[in-house]
């Protein structure tokens, strides 16, 4: 029988903790237990047996631990040694399976620590390929305080073997992973993922575990899989004992099991005799495989936005139709200028954000990718990937974090083909746009026969209709009167007669007429009337929030109306703070821009700066406000009067005013021409300083390219060169990484002897800059300005 | 056998937040409020949580100059200083989480201001927890010596990794070790207290 069978038929019992029974039958504190399965194989067979004789269906192999970080080249043999010694165990008895065991790599990945996904990816296909080679029956990931890192895991599972994957988390006792992951959001990435048997494991006691298993079971339309501790460890008699007995484990389980896991077993402190009461206490539990639930979601790495019950919000600001701003930045490789579209949009109210950077004249592929990275770092808003690129779509869906929403497949042979594969390997909701080879039909019957083509099409590659949210296309009401009446037609049918989620982008509909919020908001209004789940709409349009928060409150998505009411007495709360802020602004002698960048007050800093602009030229603005305020400033830093969070605070608001300026004069407000680039040395990943400066060099109207953290020296002459710079700036904060800031500054005077280095951070001196043939050293951030203007006039 | 302990922080330490900014005197209007802000997103975002064991120490355990300390032995004079008269040590691994990282990393993007405010309210919230499990091992164990961390004096920072094993820190508390021994989340500490 195979596992994926008898899934199907019985509850599945694991093995319990293997940690411990290694301790106790001898291995030192401090060694790999995975060593074991070269040193010691009898006794780590041993311990297979007793769980298989106790009535496990499945054990994990000793590998828990097995990675190339850990292993180097040793991992191999140390992988298959341990599936060979449970493949020997197993064969001693009838039915039974051996589970290749992975746990996390010991490394958090990127951006909250420094491993790359795909390095990810790649350490996990070779213990994994090397775990199939030798005769696994399934892979087990398990304990992962990450579920990017799990996600990572399963796609190198998949990408090495066809065999059944299991995969659980370690939640905490308030019911989140240790990166902030909802168990809802957890089910919605590995279901998107096709896992098949889903839960959580560690941590907890049965007890514990007990509300977390209720809201997966209540989300998942997967088996679930649930492994506790026996509680907590302490000291009885000399000996250590866990707080929660065998006894007390297989109660708490019964109730589990009652509640719909099928696949159980015992993590840290659990033995053989507890998989035995865990068996004696659940064996009459009738075996129930769970219901589709039918839900259509989709993930951030935080928490799930589901369609289907109050109507999802999707924020259009980061798409460039349209849009001169973030066209330029898009260009510019401007990602500061997205991030802020990003977190603005979110406050607005935004549930999804929409992304999409398609321009001919940049790479989207790569463009893409970085930006969904960058915005997730900046957001916990799930994303709603948007390209006709399919190789931009597979390189953002493989890096998301989460189950993303993805837009859009149509009824074209070429889109279904390209996008169902994608959508069935990295999981995903997708947008389906009722139109195919011969354009948009003109009737609602026309738009209902490519809708139930895509639904069909869509289930040959296993993707289930929940997955799919039809948009009938709203077009613009200026030149076919009728636009608004065919599209919101064949929404009501999809909605209520196919059963199916709906999305609109509600703007087109006003395109070519004036005060486009009138129509627009109308049109959404009758949207939602009509059972729109989901609206693609720009989030800073108070008309739309406006209908939004009415609609809500008028059809029972508002429990008594209390976002309504919030929400209604913030924009009266707006408007009286507006005038209050001019009364005090008329009264104030001083107040100018100068002054507010002086004072660090960002907003405004940006509305100063655009009241001066309708008098001022910009480039005398800048000269004759905003540089004084920064020297002012620069110059009290540098004489202590004034400290970093102020002279970071005035920053912003500078920056705050040069977007503006940038906004009505798109070219020409960078002045100067030195060109800097700035990064944190090989090794290093402590960039703080290195930022500061950034900021600060941005600020004063030079051209600054930032590598990161942690930046090889061949990158950074690569990328010397590519810019044509004239300044490298260079940090190091541990004496253990100015050596690489050694090697960089030696490759630069070898390859590009031109450039000038500056260098700083808290371990280097004078002296040490002198002795490594730096340029200068730079005491802080200041200094580097001072350094770099200097410069700028030689080269003028 | 490794305890867990973790405790609520109600604010966080204003007086040590403004030391490590480099800030003196009274903090002006602009940067009040941002302190203020910065509090309550932070306080948000933290889970303090932490591991210990306790190991016996005696002087006897030192040979060729190397200290026993049970679970790993080591070169270090300065620690040797700092454990004299101690009959245990407890060895603790401390996060405030990793949401404080992310928040960091989100306002490093868009606001350089607020994100070293929160650097700095970061490190102080760490300390203040540290502070709070001193405490508590006063309260257990009576009299202890002040905290000594790797990187101290002459304690190599390599012990980082034998502290890891001993405590099973990356599974109970889902920090990682950077080859270069620096931890993730970045607001984490490992320490050993010495017990009279």
């Amino acid at each position: 029988m195979t596992i994926e069978r008898k899934l199907k038929n019985s509850i599945i019992y694991l093995d319990g903790g293997t940690g411990t029974l290694l301790q106790e039958a001898g291995l030192p504190l401090g060694e790999l237990p995975e060593k074991w399965n070269l040193s010691h194989p009898d006794k780590v067979a041993k311990i297979h047996r007793d769980y298989f004789a106790s009535g496990s269906d499945i054990v994990c192999t000793n590998t828990f631990g097995a990675n190339v970080f850990k292993f180097g080249d040793e991992l191999e043999s140390v992988v298959e040694a341990g599936v060979k010694i449970a493949k020997t165990v197993a064969a001693e008895f009838k039915d039974k399976f051996v589970a290749l065991d992975i746990g996390s790599l010991g490394k958090l990945l990127k951006p909250l620590g420094a491993l790359d996904f795909e390095d990810a990816v790649s350490a996990f296909k070779r213990t994994i390929s090397a775990g199939v080679k030798a005769g696994a029956d399934l892979i087990l990931i398990e304990t992962m305080n990450d579920v990017y890192e799990l996600k990572a895991a399963v796609i190198a599972a998949k990408e090495v073997c066809s065999l059944p994957v299991f995969a659980t988390c370690v939640f905490g006792s308030d019911g989140k992973t240790m990166t902030g992951t909802s168990p809802e959001a957890m089910v919605a990435t590995l279901e998107g993922l096709g896992v098949d048997a889903l839960g959580l494991n560690c941590s907890l006691a049965p007890d514990q575990m007990f509300p977390i298993v209720k809201r997966i079971v209540a989300c998942t339309s997967t088996p679930v899989i649930v492994k506790p501790n026996a509680g907590l460890p302490k000291v009885e008699n000399g000996k250590t004992v866990y707080s929660v007995n065998a006894l007390k484990f297989a109660e708490d389980m019964a109730k589990i099991a009652e509640c719909g896991a099928l696949v159980l077993g015992g993590c840290c402190g659990t033995t053989p005799q507890y998989i035995a009461q865990l068996i004696e206490k659940t064996k009459t539990i009738c075996h129930k495989l769970p219901k589709d639930k039918n839900l259509t979601v989709i993930s951030s790495y935080t928490h799930c936005v589901q369609f289907g019950k109050a109507p999802v919000l999707i924020g259009e600001r980061i798409n460039p139709t349209g849009k001169k701003r973030l066209k330029q930045a898009l260009k510019e490789g401007d990602i500061g200028y997205i991030l802020n579209e990003a977190v603005t949009q979110a406050e607005r109210g935004a549930h999804v954000l929409d992304v999409n950077v398609g321009l001919p004249e940049i790479d989207e592929v790569s463009t893409l990718t970085n930006a969904v990275y960058e915005i997730q770092a900046v957001t916990d808003l799930p994303l709603q990937i948007d390209t006709s690129n399919f190789e931009a779509m597979r390189s953002a869906l493989r890096i998301y974090n989460g189950k993303p929403l993805i837009n859009s497949v149509n009824g074209k042979k070429e889109s279904m083909g390209a996008v169902f594969p994608l959508v069935k390997k990295y999981g995903g909701t997708v947008i389906a746009l009722t139109l195919d080879e011969n354009g948009i039909p003109n009737t609602v019957e026309g738009r209902i026969e490519i809708a139930k083509r895509i639904i069909c099409e869509a289930e040959k590659y296993g993707i289930a209709k929940k997955d799919l949210i039809f948009d009938t296309l709203a077009m613009a009401v200026s030149a076919d009167s009728s636009a608004a009446e065919v599209a919101l037609k064949s929404l009501s049918y999809l909605k209520h007669i196919m059963g199916v989620n709906t999305s609109l982008g509600v703007s087109n509909v006003s395109f070519g007429l004036p005060n486009r919020d009138f129509i627009n908001s109308t049109f959404f209004a009758a949207c939602l009337a009509n059972g729109l789940s989901a609206a693609i709409i720009n989030p800073n349009s108070d008309e739309i929030i406006k209908t939004y928060k009415s609609y809500c409150a008028l059809f029972g998505h508002d429990e008594n109306c209390l976002n309504y009411i919030n929400y209604a007495q913030s924009v009266e709360a707006v408007k009286f703070e507006k005038t209050e802020n001019k009364q005090s602004g008329n009264l104030k002698l001083e107040e100018n821009l100068k002054y507010c960048i002086e004072k660090g007050l960002k907003l405004d800093s940006a509305k100063m700066a655009e009241e001066r602009l309708k008098t001022q030229k910009p480039l005398e603005l800048i000269d004759s406000e905003i540089i004084p305020a920064l020297n002012s400033v620069g110059k009290a830093f540098e004489n202590k009067t004034l400290f970093l969070p102020q002279l970071l605070m005035s920053a912003e608001a500078a920056a705050a005013a040069f977007e503006v300026i940038k906004n009505k004069f798109p070219a020409g407000a960078n002045a100067k021409k030195l060109k800097v680039i700035t990064a944190t040395v090989e090794g290093d990943i402590h960039d703080i300083g290195k930022n500061i400066v950034k900021t600060l060099l941005i600020n004063y109207g030079f051209n600054v390219f930032d590598l990161g953290k942690d930046v090889p020296p061949e990158k950074i002459v690569a990328a010397a060169k590519q810019f044509n710079a004239n300044v490298v700036g260079l940090s190091a904060l541990m004496t253990t990484t100015v050596v690489s800031m050694q090697k960089t500054v030696e490759l630069l005077k070898a390859e590009c002897p031109n450039i000038k280095t500056v260098v700083g951070g808290a371990v280097l001196t004078e002296e040490y800059a002198q002795k490594i043939g730096a340029f200068a050293y730079a005491k802080d951030a200041m200094e580097t300005v001072r350094i770099c203007e200097s410069l700028e006039k030689q080269i003028n | 056998m490794i305890n867990e302990f973790s405790c609520g922080i109600s604010a966080v330490d204003l007086k040590q937040t403004l030391y490590y900014l480099g800030v003196k005197g009274e903090a002006e209007e602009s940067l009040k409020r941002l302190l203020c802000e910065s509090e309550r997103e932070i306080l948000s975002v933290i889970s303090p949580k932490a591991v210990y064991s306790v190991f016996d120490y005696c002087v006897e355990c030192e040979q060729n100059g190397e200290l026993n300390l049970q679970f790993a032995k080591v070169k270090s004079k300065s620690l040797c200083k700092n454990l004299k008269g101690c009959k245990k040590i407890a060895l603790f691994t401390a996060t405030v989480g990793t949401g404080v990282d992310r928040l960091i990393l989100k306002y490093q993007k868009i606001s350089p201001a607020k994100a070293t405010v929160l650097q700095a309210m970061g490190s102080a919230l760490i300390e203040q927890f540290c502070d709070s499990l001193n405490a508590f091992l006063i309260s257990e164990y009576n009299a202890v010596k002040p905290r000594f961390s790797c990187g101290y004096g002459d304690l190599d920072i390599s012990l980082q990794r034998d502290i890891f094993a001993a405590l099973s820190v990356e599974k109970r508390l889902g920090i990682t070790l950077l080859d270069n021994f620096f931890m993730t989340p970045t607001k984490s500490v490992t320490a050993i207290v010495g017990i009279l």
